[in-house]
């Protein structure tokens, strides 16, 4: 047994991951040297995962109001008003280490995590994505990481009863040994029956409800260590087992109790467990809390306070209930066969007290567990400028057709059907265009309100430019959104990063944290939740910076919602958008010529803004009869999408640059669309009308056919681009390559 | 027609159901609890819907299949009213021994989500009289466990007694082709002996509107409800 009243040597307070001038704040705060409990619980508290306190200087620079806002970052997750008063909650967090360690159950409890940070806040889920970084595909690990990350996520929300609907999975060499694995949950409630975390009126019970409290996520890896152990206890594992049928069952009884009117504050227990659910509700609410740990229901005997409150065992809730309610919300909780114990009380004397077998445990004050959280001014450099590389200085080794098949096949940009077909992305019967657009459509309810959900971000472009990367991943989040006919509406982001305490990587945090500032508020497009994975690195190199963004857009009414597939024959193509041939930090260098040089592409929000402006506008007046945003891979890779999406070739026989005809192609200038409309009359109309507002605009091409035709080459069939394009990741998938 | 939906702890489709019934008959099905050891009186139709009862636990609709409310499931079916099972309410069907056979893991081992073609067997019974013989209908499935498997001599009474409900196929109508899980004969769905309990993997409740993937599960509903409307 661990004792509660030890000695603190410097060892213990390391491995619990605590500076030794943050056990000093520790001294200071409580005035005497803490019990391990108290240690335990500072550490969870004060880690980076929880207190943000590398990033949270930085972070206070973003954006994050806007009239629609009704929750930004702080709660569980973010809420904006969608109209017809109702409200979209939603946000996206890593599971990154836990998946390298354990694929399935690492993805899966990650799912699991943003699920219940939704339906927290008093909203049904009803649709997640993804964002998925693996290593190189040759990695002795990836496919093993792939097929279990893939498994994992299906297997918890198809379960759970949630459509998957959309994502991005990439691959680099830089993600060989720390994967990243973003998942994003969305739901709706109604704007008035939104729930909070804090916690009000002195004496009500807290209540605990869900599954029980196992030994399993205890501390990670700081705290598996035998040492504090006299009995030797079999190591656990620091990974969850996730259980999506007690999250279902979890999840429609708080629905169900919340319609009592019983929940005054409602928390659930993610990183941190219990410690970190309890703590959030009192500080908010500035009320103490006392918790008897002998209510706690749990799946092992003879569990200490130590443990208990590190637990991280998945599908729990902790809410503060109106007193005289606990009868009703019991029956709810037995109906559903979860677990329901009143397990303490709050105080009016702002300490956070933990007793077991009628002994006091822990008894801190509960503001300073998280106001008091130390705070970095991290050391930073800022990443090198690269040099411009001119398009003049780039010759192609290749023809622009093989160019283009060879991308179309490539890791990255190869359909990812083979992923997508094991989630659940039809169940609720709302997803009005499936995954493998730009742009998830789910409909709301009946509608006529739909959701354009879209998960971005461009690693190579943050690793070149970090300002300019994050920039781009918010602009293509809008350009995805408005290509879909919505309106973007807000983000979350999910910061993956290396190690902070190094300069060079802090700088790559703080540059793109700017950048997507930067676009946020030029944009209109505010930050209402997020997350932050530091310490991403393998052998001191660290992941690609990859923030990656989710964002939400309104569709006023979903019947109207644009796609990429073309329409007809003889249809014109526009491009809009100015187009340089932009191939620094393209993914034409990447898989052409195997160079990541150059300065990624530069985003002007101001003409990123115009741009789509006016392509909403072609939208919503019936103009375009096909929508298609440009980002990595350029034109070619654009107006082959949108053949494979409809099965109707195109040719493209004028290009927009003065420049070589591989950089107009393949370039990756920004803030661009390709649209189709119907006639040559109504392309001269719409050229004329972005002429006179001052918009980029080129005739590009014509649909028709059975056959990509590139400017002076031979035609390449769909069937060809199909099979490059569908061919890959599943042969790759099979160990065929 | 007087419909109700069974839900069962787990079970995830049975709002879109509803929303299929309510769709084809104007009217709300009535929701069932688990618990519940009778059916409302006057109920023509259940149905037990998609999900995953028990989270699949144990084996899919294992424990379901001895939740109180299956016996008046099964009273019901003997008297003759009409039961369908979705998906895991197919899973649950064949546990509770109202239909032969089992659902095994898909042939590929992996689960599968997507639009599939489906071949509509004979027309003459409650849940297909809005479709043509041999029809190909375009509708989604949802599965890890649903490659269906019989006894051969199971399989020759449910194939000569014309109670194969519906088979897998591709576009062109080819069942080897389009066989997506490894189901015996490509089997999606079957009927009891008195083609009053339908199986079937497959979800044709997902596909009731123009707007999202089609609309050729009406059928189902609209024949159902037909079949009580007439008689």
């Amino acid at each position: 047994m661990m004792h509660n009243k030890i000695t603190i040597t410097p060892d213990l307070i390391a491995q619990h991951g605590l500076k030794p001038d943050e056990y000093q704040r520790i001294l200071k705060l409580i005035g005497r040297e803490p019990t391990l409990t108290e240690l335990g619980i500072f550490s969870a508290m004060w880690n980076e995962h929880c207190s943000y306190k590398s990033s949270r200087l930085h972070l206070r620079g973003l954006p994050t109001k806007a009239p629609w806002v009704i929750q930004g970052p702080g709660e569980n997750a973010g809420v904006i008003d969608i109209g017809d008063g109702l409200a979209c909650v939603f946000k996206m967090e890593s599971h990154n280490h836990p998946s390298y360690i354990e694929p399935y159950q690492g993805a899966a409890t990650g799912v699991g995590g943003i699920l219940r940070d939704v339906f927290t806040m008093g909203a049904r889920p009803i649709a997640t994505l993804n964002a998925l970084r693996f290593g190189a595909p040759d990695h002795p690990k990836t496919r093993h990481l792939v097929s279990g990350v893939v498994a994992g996520i299906g297997g918890y929300g198809n379960s759970f009863g949630v459509p998957t609907v959309g994502g991005q999975t990439g691959f680099h060499t830089r993600y060989d040994g720390n994967i990243l694995v973003n998942a994003m949950a969305v739901g709706i409630a109604k704007t008035n029956e939104i729930f909070y975390a804090k916690a009000t009126g002195v004496g009500n019970p807290i209540v605990y409800l869900g599954s029980k409290t196992g030994r399993d996520g205890i501390h990670g890896a700081t705290m598996a260590s035998a040492a504090f152990d006299d009995t030797a206890e079999e190591k656990r594992p620091t990974v969850q087992v996730g259980d999506p049928f007690a999250e279902k069952l979890l999840l429609e009884a708080c629905l169900e109790l919340m319609q009592t009117g019983a929940v005054i504050a409602i928390q659930d227990m993610g990183a941190a467990g219990l410690t970190s659910s309890a703590v959030e509700m009192g500080a908010k609410g500035d009320l103490g809390i006392e918790l008897d740990l002998d209510k706690v229901p749990c799946r092992e005997e003879g569990m200490t306070a130590y443990e208990m409150m590190l637990s991280e065992s998945q599908e729990r809730m902790l809410m503060v209930l109106k007193p005289g309610k606990e009868k009703e919300a019991e029956a709810i909780f037995i109906k559903w066969g979860l677990d329901f114990a009143i397990i303490g009380h709050t105080t009016d004397t702002l300490r956070f007290v933990i007793k077991q077998h009628g002994e006091v445990m822990a008894d801190l004050p509960i503001k300073e567990l998280g106001d008091e959280a130390p705070l970095y001014d991290r050391p930073y450099v800022e990443t090198p400028k690269r040099p411009v590389l001119a398009p003049n200085t780039i010759a192609s080794p290749v023809s622009n057709s093989d160019a283009l098949i060879r991308l179309m096949g490539s890791p990255d940009f190869a359909s990812k059907r083979w992923i997508w077909e094991q989630y659940d992305h039809l169940i609720l019967g709302n997803s009005v265009q499936q995954p493998g657009g730009d742009a998830a459509v789910v409909r709301v309810g009946d509608g006529p309100h739909g959701l354009a959900l879209t998960s971005d971000v461009t690693p190579r472009y943050c690793e070149a430019d970090p300002f300019e990367g994050g920039k781009q991943a918010v602009a293509e989040a809008y350009r995805n959104i408005i290509a879909v006919g919505g309106t973007p509406r807000a983000i979350t982001d999910n910061l993956n990063f290396g190690n902070p305490e190094r300069p060079e990587y802090m700088g790559q945090l703080v540059y793109c944290i700017r950048g997507i500032g930067a676009a946020c508020a030029e944009l209109d497009f505010p930050v209402v939740s997020g997350n932050v994975s530091l310490y991403n690195e393998t052998n001191g190199r660290g992941i690609l910076p990859t923030p990656t963004i989710g964002g939400v857009g309104v569709i006023e009414d979903v019947t109207k919602a644009m796609d990429l597939a073309f329409k007809a024959e003889g249809e014109i193509i526009l491009l809009i958008g100015k187009t340089i041939g932009w191939l620094g930090a393209s993914a034409w260098l990447a898989t052409i010529l195997n160079r990541e040089d150059g300065a990624p592409p530069p985003v002007n929000l101001a003409e990123e803004k115009a741009n789509a402006a006016f392509v909403s506008q072609l939208i919503a007046d019936g103009t375009a009869t096909a929508v298609h945003d440009l980002s990595d891979g350029g034109m070619a890779v654009g107006v082959a999408e949108m053949a494979l999406a409809s099965g109707i070739g195109a040719e493209i026989t004028v290009l927009p640059s003065g420049g070589p005809q591989h950089a107009a192609l393949f370039g990756e200038d920004q803030g661009r669309y390709l649209v189709t409309v119907r006639d040559a009359a109504t392309a001269q109309a719409v050229i004329a009308k972005a002429r006179a507002a001052d918009i980029a605009i080129d005739e590009i091409g014509i649909t028709g056919g059975a056959t990509l035709t590139l400017p002076a080459e031979n035609p390449i069939s769909l069937e060809t681009l199909r099979h490059a394009h569908e061919t890959w990741l599943p042969a790759y998938m099979a160990g065929e390559m | 027609m007087k419909s109700a939906v069974i839900t069962f702890p787990g079970s995830n489709r049975e709002g879109d159901v509803i929303r299929a019934l309510h769709h084809a008959s104007g009217v709300a099905p009535m929701k069932i609890w688990h618990q519940d050891h009778t059916l409302p009186h006057g109920t023509d139709l259940v149905v037990l819907p998609g999900g995953f009862s028990y989270g699949d636990y144990l084996r899919c609709g294992a424990i379901a299949s001895r939740a109180p409310v299956m016996d008046a499931v099964r009273a019901h079916a003997a008297k003759g009213g009409l039961v369908l099972g979705i998906c895991n309410g197919f899973q649950i069907l064949v546990e509770s021994g109202l239909l032969p056979g089992v659902l095994m893991r898909n042939a590929g081992l992996k689960f599968i989500c997507k639009m599939q073609h489906l071949k509509v067997g004979r027309t003459d019974t409650p849940f297909t009289s809005a479709y043509t013989k041999d029809q190909i209908i375009k509708v989604a499935i949802a599965h890890g466990e649903g490659n269906y498997v019989a006894d051969p001599d199971t399989i020759t009474a449910l194939e000569s007694e014309g109670r194969v409900a519906f088979r897998y196929c591709d576009a062109e109508g080819d069942t080897i082709k389009g066989n997506p899980n490894g189901s015996i004969n490509a089997i999606a769905g079957i009927y009891s002996e008195k083609l009053n309990v339908l199986g079937m993997m497959p979800h044709p409740e997902n596909l009731i509107e123009t707007l999202v993937g089609g609309i050729d599960g009406r059928g189902l509903f609209a024949s159902v409800t037909a079949f009580k409307g007439a008689a």
